[in-house]
């Protein structure tokens, strides 16, 4: 059943030298023209340079690699021939003690989000990239019910997050609506995009339908940069306005009450920075609230049965193009929303900010995470945007890194490194209601 | 009239590249019925290569132009068709028989994984190189506007067509062929023939890169310049060609590349350039709407 | 309304062509209200892409299919899609080659086939996001559907079990309860024995009998395992090549002499044939 890159057959010291020397020949001359070899500008011409250090020790990697993980296979592959007929056994009891573990991290994570701002007030740099981390969080919770829960690929999911962004932009600066106003027609209008590209594609296979939706993104980014009458072009749209506290804006003292004076606080920038993060920890939490509560409606299984068997629900009666639009629609809105915050808090959008490399870091976040937990989608989002923080190495291999993991997690465990599917609901009771 | 011809001529040299990238999307489609996402990428990988053999060879000073080709061809075709191999070794055959949405996942990481590794060794910045083929022959001039036909692009239609007749002989007429054919009509009872399955796939995969790497040498003959994003709408648009040819289907491969290279070329030159791709990822969705299973490809039965 | 004065089915003049292959050939049959009708054949007569044609998952090239729903008057199933089929004739199937959501719970399944039913309760899930006490009441009334029907299948143990963890008799058996789940008039099993040891198969047996005597539900059955086919069905079609080459009771078609030609050749089949022979 597990698929392993490795040989089932358990080997001997000698086939497993030679598989590492074939796979040392297989990234030679893999690296030769990538690794060993570079052109580099000299005087407006190019000129070759070598890297064969680099290319050698790349080379012994791969072969102490392959080396490592044929032995690791092997032995592994005799641990669990023996413990799955121990396993039998106590498979009933597993998932509900790992959905508790589980059940408590998240509240531990939530205490911790919502203490982070106190604890670091005068930090604006740990607030702000928490922001950042919030913002991902809740594109993955979004993007989560269409591929974790319906099991639709979408790479072109920056689309909807560029027109709730652009919604506002528009809104804001020139009918002059606010944050709350426009923040469901936003939604609203990710939505009816979402209906637009899924009314025609969504009865297409899996793989036609993903390359649509990239397509669809790039369509959307294409307008966004060409038409620049609405969009303002490359330059994008500037000066969109922060979102106030009820009516009291974040600025220093003037003839107007603003947050500060109607408290009667002090004055600081921080305030803005600390309302934004507890304003995205508001909607991100409310987004997993709506989707956790959806997952247990009617809808939201059968989101889950579409992506178990289409056919098979078909047979059941359920109106199929209908269940994955209202995914689509559903996740479109909340990023949707996400977008809207995106541009409130930048007080700047444009194209830029909305490529594919940004749907595929969304779609990252939910593989890595484990298409349809909510948790794994917050460590991955972590682990995202801190990883590049930790150095100018880390954000330069950030992607890298990130394309082969989604290759091995669904080499190795597809389901994410998070995969616990929770019931909806139960017969038995473990520990008291559903 | 005069820019019609030109944006003919353009259209179909443009065309004549798509189709050979979208051949290898049809064929991996056909023997395993998933799209290649890396294949894009593994274009523009042979792209890069291309440049650095061009640079080399100026380096040793081999000024010949066919053999200084003949040699890029052969590099690049040789070291592609590795990447190809390994796509389909590390991102398709682990998943074989696993859910639906792992392969394309992994492929879509692949192709991430690519693009980047591309972009971190050899550089984010745009690469030119010193233009390998100059000159063409003026056909005519139509109200001082000469309509010109370029030698690279009498190389790139020469090497398609002489590429598209090896294939279908290949496909057609050899025993690869056949297994490959057989592959497509059944997987398993090719298998209980004796026929090498894993084998079959990954030839097939090393034969659409191979054909990548023509397409990505001839462009960078043609255009000059190679940067590492080129795989990404070169991809979507070789893929539209191949669904709007027909998915499956060789020839339909080539006459869809035909279509969506003079598609492009005439809209950019009469309606707009700035939404040239638009035009495209248009078509794409609408033949997928109305006609699925393109021009010349056999509709598909939802086995139940 | 007696079943012999008008069937709950009738497919008349049923033609299926796949580009040169004729899957379906001119096949006209009824289906009577509370009976049991086996559909049997050699491999590859067309009997799954009967099932098919029925239940809306092709579109027949020509002929038609009329359900006469009790309630719901005159219906041509041949130009519902099939998730209509399902909802508005309620004529359910099950699949050869098991199709469950294999991730999902037991009893996760038997409450997505009560999709509609739900979801209308639910009001666009407005009702459901509030936990109105309308929508709570028919999601209870949905698992006491479930329920009942696992307890009888004797599935009740395994409600909270991943539907895909279990074995593969217990998943035919799945499969029935979550069709049964629809409130089907009209329940077509293809194959449902395949797989299962006697001890099973005696009880599906008695399983079928007990739906179309007690709960009236039609079935329509593609079976190979003739101790099931011949025991249960009160009329057996049988199918060559997508034609009907005989048709009647099942003593009847066991004396046909071109339904023993066409299972020539097909050794266990007629083997089979011939022990079940005298009832």
């Amino acid at each position: 059943m597990s698929a392993l890159v490795v040989a089932r057959q358990p080997t001997s010291p000698a086939e497993r030298l030679k598989d590492a020397a074939a796979s040392a020949l297989i990234a030679l001359l893999l690296g030769i023209p990538m690794i060993g070899l570079t052109t580099v500008d000299q005087g407006g011409a190019l000129r070759v340079a070598t890297r064969w250090p680099a290319l050698l020790a790349f080379v012994a990697v791969c072969f102490a690699g392959r080396l490592l993980l044929r032995y690791a296979s092997d032995v592994l592959r005799a641990r669990r021939l023996a413990r799955e007929t121990a396993a039998e056994a106590t498979a009933g009891a597993r998932p509900a003690a790992g959905g508790a573990l589980l059940t408590g991290i998240g509240w531990a994570a939530l205490a911790v989000a919502l203490l982070l701002p106190i604890a670091f007030s005068d930090n604006r740099y740990v607030v702000d990239t928490a922001t950042t981390v919030l913002i991902y969080v809740m594109l993955g919770w979004g993007l989560n019910v269409v591929v974790g829960l319906a099991g639709l690929l979408d790479l072109g999911y920056v689309a909807f997050y560029a027109v709730g962004a652009y919604t506002y932009g528009l809104l804001s600066t020139q009918l002059g609506w606010g944050f709350w106003q426009a923040l469901p027609v936003a939604g609203a209008m990710a939505a009816a995009f979402g209906i637009i590209l899924g009314w025609p594609t969504l009865r297409l296979r899996g793989d036609y339908l993903a390359i649509v939706t990239l397509g669809f993104g790039e369509i959307i980014r294409v307008i966004l940069v060409n038409w620049t009458e609405l969009s303002g072009g490359p330059n994008g749209i500037t000066s969109i306005p922060r979102p106030s506290f009820f009516g009291l804006p974040f600025k220093p003292p003037g003839d107007a009450p603003t947050f500060a004076s109607f408290f009667g606080l002090e004055y600081s920038p921080n305030q803005r920075l600390i309302f934004l993060y507890y304003l995205i920890l508001g909607l991100a939490l409310l987004t997993n609230v709506f989707v956790s509560r959806m997952r247990r409606l009617p809808v939201g299984r059968a989101w889950e049965a579409m992506r178990e068997d289409e056919i098979a629900c078909k047979a059941m009666g359920i109106n199929a193009r209908n269940v994955k639009l209202s995914a689509f629609a559903l996740g479109a809105m909340l990023g949707g929303f996400a977008g809207v915050f995106f541009a409130a808090r930048q007080g700047f959008i444009s194209p830029e900010s909305f490529t594919f490399n940004e749907s595929a870091i969304i779609l990252a976040i939910v593989v890595l995470g484990g298409m349809g937990s909510q948790l794994g989608v917050v460590l991955a989002s972590l682990v995202l945007v801190l990883l590049p923080e930790l150095g100018r190495d880390f954000a330069e291999y950030r992607m890298l890194l990130f394309g082969a993991a989604m290759i091995l997690i669904m080499i190795w465990k597809p389901g994410g490194i998070l995969a616990h599917r929770e019931p909806t609901l139960r017969h038995h009771r473990p520990g008291g209601g559903r | 009239m005069a820019l019609a011809l030109q944006q003919l001529i353009n259209g179909l040299t443009l065309g004549a590249v798509y189709g050979l990238i979208a051949i290898g999307y049809t064929m991996v489609y056909g023997i395993i019925g998933m799209i290649n996402f890396a294949h894009g990428d593994i274009y523009m990988v042979s792209a890069f290569i291309a440049v650095t053999v061009f640079t080399l060879l100026a380096g040793f000073g081999i000024s010949s132009i066919p053999l200084s080709l003949l040699l890029v061809l052969l590099v690049a075709v040789l070291f592609t068709s590795v990447y190809g191999w390994t796509v389909e070794r590390i991102a398709y055959r682990p998943l074989r028989g696993s859910t639906r949405l792992a392969p394309l996942i992994s492929a879509i990481g692949m192709s991430i994984f690519l693009q980047n590794m591309v972009q971190l060794t050899q550089g984010a910045r745009v690469k030119p190189i010193p233009p390998v083929l100059v000159g063409g022959i003026d056909l005519l001039t139509i109200d001082g506007f000469t309509v010109r036909l370029a030698y690279s692009q009498i190389l790139i239609v020469i090497v398609t067509i002489a590429l598209m007749a090896a294939f279908t002989w290949l496909i057609g007429s050899t025993s690869f062929g056949r297994q490959q054919r057989s592959c497509e009509q059944d997987r398993t009872m090719t298998a209980l023939l004796g026929i090498n399955v894993d084998r079959t796939i990954s030839l097939t995969f090393m034969l659409g890169a191979a054909l990548a790497a023509v397409a990505g040498v001839m462009v960078t003959v043609y255009y000059g310049v190679v940067d590492f994003f080129i795989g990404f709408v070169a991809g979507i648009k070789a893929f539209t060609a191949a669904v709007l040819g027909g998915i499956g289907s060789l020839p339909g491969a080539m006459l869809g590349g035909l279509l969506i290279g003079l598609i492009e070329a005439f809209w950019a030159a009469y309606l707009s350039a700035e939404y040239k791709d638009v035009a495209t990822f248009s078509i794409l969705i609408l033949v997928l709407m109305f006609r699925p299973s393109g021009l010349l490809g056999r509709p598909e039965v939802e086995k139940v | 309304m007696t079943p012999a004065t008008t069937p709950l089915l009738s497919v008349e003049r049923l033609t299926m062509r796949f580009g040169g292959l004729l899957a379906i050939d001119d096949l006209s049959l009824d289906v009577g209200a509370r009976r049991i009708t086996g559909v049997i054949g050699p491999n590859g007569a067309g009997k799954t892409t009967f099932f098919n044609c029925l239940t809306g998952f092709y579109k027949p090239t020509t002929g038609s299919v009329r359900l006469n729903h009790p309630q719901r008057g005159s219906m041509r199933l041949e130009q519902l899609a099939s998730h209509e089929v399902a909802r508005k004739a309620q004529v359910v199937r099950t699949f050869q080659n098991i199709r469950l959501f294999p991730q999902m719970t037991v009893l996760e399944n038997l409450i997505v086939a009560q999709h509609n039913m739900l979801q209308s309760a639910s009001r666009f899930s407005l009702a459901g996001l509030l936990g109105l006490p309308g929508y709570r009441r028919a999601e209870q009334a949905a698992i006491d559907k479930a329920v009942g029907w696992l307890t009888r299948l004797h599935l009740i143990d395994k409600a909270d079990t991943a539907a895909g963890a279990l074995p593969y008799g217990m998943q035919r058996r799945i499969e029935i309860a979550r069709a049964l789940c629809v409130d089907p008039l009209l329940l077509c099993l293809d194959e449902p024995a395949a797989g299962l040891n006697p001890r099973e198969s005696a009880e599906l047996n008695v399983l079928l009998k007990h739906l179309a005597a007690d709960e009236g539900i039609a079935i329509l059955l593609i079976e190979h395992d003739m101790s099931v086919v011949m025991n249960v069905s009160d009329h057996i079609c049988v199918l060559n090549y997508g034609r009907k080459i005989a048709e009647g009771s099942p003593a009847e078609v066991q004396r046909d002499p071109n339904v023993i030609k066409a299972y020539l050749g097909e050794e266990d089949a007629d083997e089979e044939l011939a022990t079940e022979v005298r009832p």
